[in-house]
């Protein structure tokens, strides 16, 4: 129950950072949504890779499971949407066709990925720049 | 979308704590029955949330602003906390780590793939459902 709890709070505090990061990037910014989509679920994707590295073996930081399943499976998966990125593709395929739809969602996916990558790369090297505990 | 109010931002709060703990719930499910040694979880999370999504926008047109409350419970908020692109790119950068090289282009081709086949699906037979084009 505690755990669920704390996933319910982490998915809705990420779910309203996600939604107003929309609203300022789309309508202060004036940038279009996809952007918007994409720039969340980056920055959420490099966050995860940090995330999971900094606490994972080897790493600098100890959360206990109810704080990791809070950040990672809550406010980091609350805040980057695959539903809003599938709406959007699907848009982008009624106005310029299913090919160019479907490069899109593959480059942001492949793209997703490498921001993970690199999180997780960033971490690494700084959980390998000092001993853990000397 | 774009809209402040308090209603479509309880909204999001409430639907993303929904989906959330939905999400974990049937990650659960799935992998008490599938396993681990590839993220079936996240994908069915993913590729039902689309569908959802799907039937969501034919029913409710982006320019028709009833309900902006009751829309971003749904869309922004349930259906956007329930699915995730961040654990997806997690879980395929874990394959790529531990050499599962195959799975892990597999996983990234099947969940956008299957997860634009379902968001087209969803939208389409709504659509069709509904009887306008």
């Amino acid at each position: 129950m505690r755990l669920r709890l704390a996933i319910a709070a982490g998915t809705a505090l990420g779910g309203l950072t996600r939604y107003l990061t929309g609203i300022t990037v789309v309508g202060g910014l004036g940038l279009a949504h996809p952007i918007a989509t994409l720039g969340v679920n980056l920055l959420g994707c490099l966050l995860i890779g940090a995330f999971a590295t900094l606490t994972g073996p080897g790493g600098r930081l100890r959360v206990g499971p109810v704080t990791h399943q809070a950040v990672v499976t809550g406010f980091l998966g609350g805040f980057t949407s695959f539903s809003m990125l599938s709406v959007e593709t699907l848009d982008w395929a009624h106005s310029n066709g299913l090919t160019s739809a479907t490069i899109a969602m593959g480059l942001h996916l492949i793209a997703a990925l490498a921001a993970a990558w690199l999180g997780h790369g960033l971490v690494a090297r700084y959980n390998a720049s000092r001993p853990r505990n000397p | 979308m774009s809209t402040m109010t308090i209603e479509v931002l309880a909204g999001v709060l409430l639907g993303s704590a929904a989906g959330g703990v939905a999400r974990f719930q049937v990650g659960a499910w799935v992998t008490r029955f599938a396993g681990t040694s590839f993220p079936w979880g996240t994908g069915v999370v993913n590729v039902s949330g689309a569908l959802a999504a799907g039937v969501l926008i034919a029913l409710w047109p982006a320019e028709d602003p009833s309900s902006p409350g009751l829309q971003a419970l749904l869309m922004a908020g349930f259906l956007g906390g329930y699915t995730t692109v961040s654990s997806f790119a997690l879980q395929t950068l874990n394959l790529v780590r531990q050499g599962h090289r195959l799975k892990a282009i597999g996983n990234l081709l099947a969940s956008g793939l299957l997860c634009l086949g379902a968001v087209w699906l969803g939208y389409q037979s709504t659509t069709l459902w509904l009887g306008h084009p």
